[in-house]
């Protein structure tokens, strides 16, 4: 952990990865630096990987070759120790919220406070209320069960889970799939808040235009096992590469970059290099 | 250790002077640290924490260190938190902000447990529901069946036999093996008190009337109760959880056609099939020790066999087999369309169909034995 306060080195550091399931080639030589306090989306079209990287990052699934080094740890060879010790650092919101049916969501929220600390029962939940708070939940959520809510507070309740303990880096897979306009807008106020407020660095995979556009620092897109072209959505609707362009060409791309467009040139997002400039929980 | 991970203290440094040290944060922190009464402000005068050597703050911490300002400026003294990074203290105000919301919001009514009385009430009421519910899925099954019946063409063959193959033919090698482990240990079990009497022939008796009667279409119900009404249960169960019943209604395929008529009719011609198969092993495994323990052989077996054990003992077994098949499968997928909710729902309903639909069986043929009685059979 000594080398955490450097801000210098990625938070995320993948050389060299591949995958591979039988003859498929998932990922071929995959290079990708993300740093920290930024918010970085990864999208591609179905199969291009993006899953099964973010799998790989966060210790779900082994690549074939390659290293991954997050919050400066390598993941290849890490021991059990280690793995739970990292996985306590980040958090994780699943697509389809990854909530335990049997738990409420109160004591889903609670539940990695109350595995890894020395918390009392009382001071958990009051705990786990302030965070559905900070994800737009009321506290009468918190005794309902997971089956009970509608799929925009599921999101918002996993993502309060993921926060539970205060985590460096929250990944987030779809976090808008499924969700109305203005609640999926909503989520875009959400995590750019989570950024400013409280210096996350925030990986996510997501489809969503509105999202890459308004809330993206910087975008990778990946096809064919690489990195094709990364960088901020202005950056990249300059590049002319077939998979880039297809993110641009249609309809839907064309509408969410002119909604944007009278704003680029003063809304370059914040360079990633600047950490400090966010309050931050923990010490830098 | 890294300094992330030092716990959280207090310490007094003078009279109404305390130092705050380590990381205050979800890992570093004790809960005792919020109790710990030696912690108080002093009877006059200010109190003064030092936040100076804090050497981390989550959100965690900043909650802990916010109740405890709160707890110690309650008796109306004066206390200050001084020296606290600027970086931490933007996040005390977010706590700050969340626990006077808190305190302005009534707390909600603990919820009281339900006595022992309200207890028995509630299960009684629940029982009684189900027990309703049972009834009116019992009309819906039958109305489905009506319209089967009404309309030939509307029979879907390819669930009927897909179902019987897969509780039925593949259920074959389990239901042999255990009737016939079952044929041994009754001739095994009689052997003994039948060589006392010299008796040794009556082992046909005893076997081919306890199998035939008996064991076989009980054993046979209660294999496939296990093996085949959990997998309705549980597939019907799951489907509910995915809104896949919801589709199959908005679709317009009514899913007592599709899912529960095609297993009943599959059930009721496989059991009775699989009964006269349990039969056949447990009446050889009978033979066996017959033979190895009792000196019948084979052939003595057989003719007596013919002469002791009616065609009615052989009918009356196998006519249980139709009934046991009904409890099973309506058991089972009544527990599987009461599933909602999730994975949870699913593993406890498909629990309820097993012992339920094993102990209807057993009930079912309590019923039988008591009803033959009366009839002489």
């Amino acid at each position: 952990m000594a080398d955490q306060n450097s801000n210098g080195e990625p938070i995320i550091k993948i050389s060299k990865l591949s995958t591979r399931f039988g003859e498929h080639i998932v990922h071929a030589d995959l290079d990708l630096e993300i740093q920290r306090s930024e918010i970085f989306a990864l999208v591609g079209g179905s199969g291009s990987g993006k899953s099964t990287l973010l799998r790989e990052m966060i210790l779900l699934q082994t690549p074939s070759a390659g290293s991954i080094r997050i919050l400066g740890v390598d993941l290849q060879g890490i021991s059990e120790g280690e793995a739970l010790a990292l996985r306590q650092r980040w958090g994780v919101m699943f697509q389809s919220g990854g909530l335990f049916g049997s738990l409420t969501i109160k004591e889903n929220v609670g539940l990695p406070l109350r595995e890894h600390t020395r918390l009392d029962d009382k001071l958990i939940d009051e705990i786990a209320d302030w965070k559905l708070a900070m994800t737009g939940l009321n506290p009468e959520v918190g005794a309902q069960y997971p089956a009970e809510l509608s799929g925009g507070m599921m999101k918002r309740a996993s993502l309060a889970r993921a926060l539970a303990l205060d985590p460096e880096l929250l990944f987030l897979d779809e976090p808008t799939a499924g969700l109305d306009p203005e609640s999926a807008g909503e989520f875009d106020q959400l995590v750019r808040d989570l950024r400013d407020r409280f210096g996350l660095s925030i990986v996510m995979i997501t489809h969503d235009l509105d999202l890459l556009w308004q809330v993206a620092d910087r975008v990778a897109v990946l096809a064919d096992g690489k990195v094709q072209g990364i960088g901020s959505m202005a950056e990249l609707s300059q590049l002319d590469h077939p998979a880039i362009r297809k993110f641009f060409a249609g309809p839907r791309g064309r509408a969410a970059q002119e909604e944007m467009s009278p704003s680029i040139p003063s809304a370059a997002p914040l360079p990633p290099s600047e950490p400090n400039t966010r309050p931050s929980w923990k010490q830098k | 250790m890294s300094p992330e991970n030092t716990p959280a203290t207090i310490t007094l440094r003078s009279t109404g002077e305390f130092a705050l040290f380590g990381a205050w944060t979800a890992r570093g922190i004790d809960s005792h640290l919020l109790n710990d009464q030696t912690i108080s402000a002093p009877a006059t005068g200010p109190m003064v924490l030092d936040a100076a050597r804090i050497d981390a703050l989550d959100s965690v911490g900043a909650w802990v260190l916010q109740k405890l300002l709160l707890r110690l400026s309650e008796g109306g003294a004066v206390v200050t938190l001084s020296n606290l990074r600027p970086a931490f203290s933007q996040f005390l105000a977010v706590a700050a902000e969340e626990t006077a919301r808190l305190a302005d919001t009534p707390p909600e009514p603990a919820r009281r447990p339900p006595s022992f009385l309200e207890n028995i009430g509630r299960n009684a009421k629940a029982l009684v529901d189900q027990a309703l519910a049972l009834l009116s899925f019992v009309g819906e099954i039958a109305i489905a069946f009506a319209s089967w019946i009404s309309h030939p063409s509307r029979i879907r063959w390819r669930p009927i036999l897909y179902n019987i193959r897969s509780a039925g033919f593949d259920a074959l090698p389990i239901v042999g093996l255990i009737s016939f482990l079952l044929g041994i240990v009754v001739a095994y079990q009689g052997a003994d008190q039948l060589r006392q009497y010299g008796a040794n022939i009556f082992v046909v008796d005893l076997v081919g009337l306890s199998m035939l009667r008996e064991f076989a279409p009980l054993i046979t119900a209660i294999i496939i109760a296990g093996r085949s009404g959990s997998a309705y249960a549980a597939q019907i169960g799951t489907m509910a959880v995915t809104e896949e019943i919801d589709a199959m209604k908005t679709i317009g395929i009514a899913p007592m056609e599709l899912l529960v008529l095609p297993k009943i009719i599959a059930l009721l011609i496989a059991l009775p099939l699989l009964t006269v198969f349990a039969d056949l092993l447990g009446v050889f495994g009978g033979m066996i020790m017959a033979r190895a323990q009792l000196g019948v052989g084979f052939g003595e077996f057989i003719e007596r066999f013919t002469k002791a054990v009616s065609i009615t003992a052989y009918l009356i077994g196998i006519c249980k087999a139709p009934v046991f098949a009904l409890i099973i499968t309506i058991i089972g997928c009544f527990q599987g369309f009461r599933t909602h909710g999730g994975a949870d729902s699913v593993g406890r309903q498909t629990t309820r169909s097993v012992v339920q639909s094993i102990f209807l069986v057993i009930v079912a043929d309590a019923l039988f034995s008591i009803a033959f009685s009366a009839l002489d059979l």
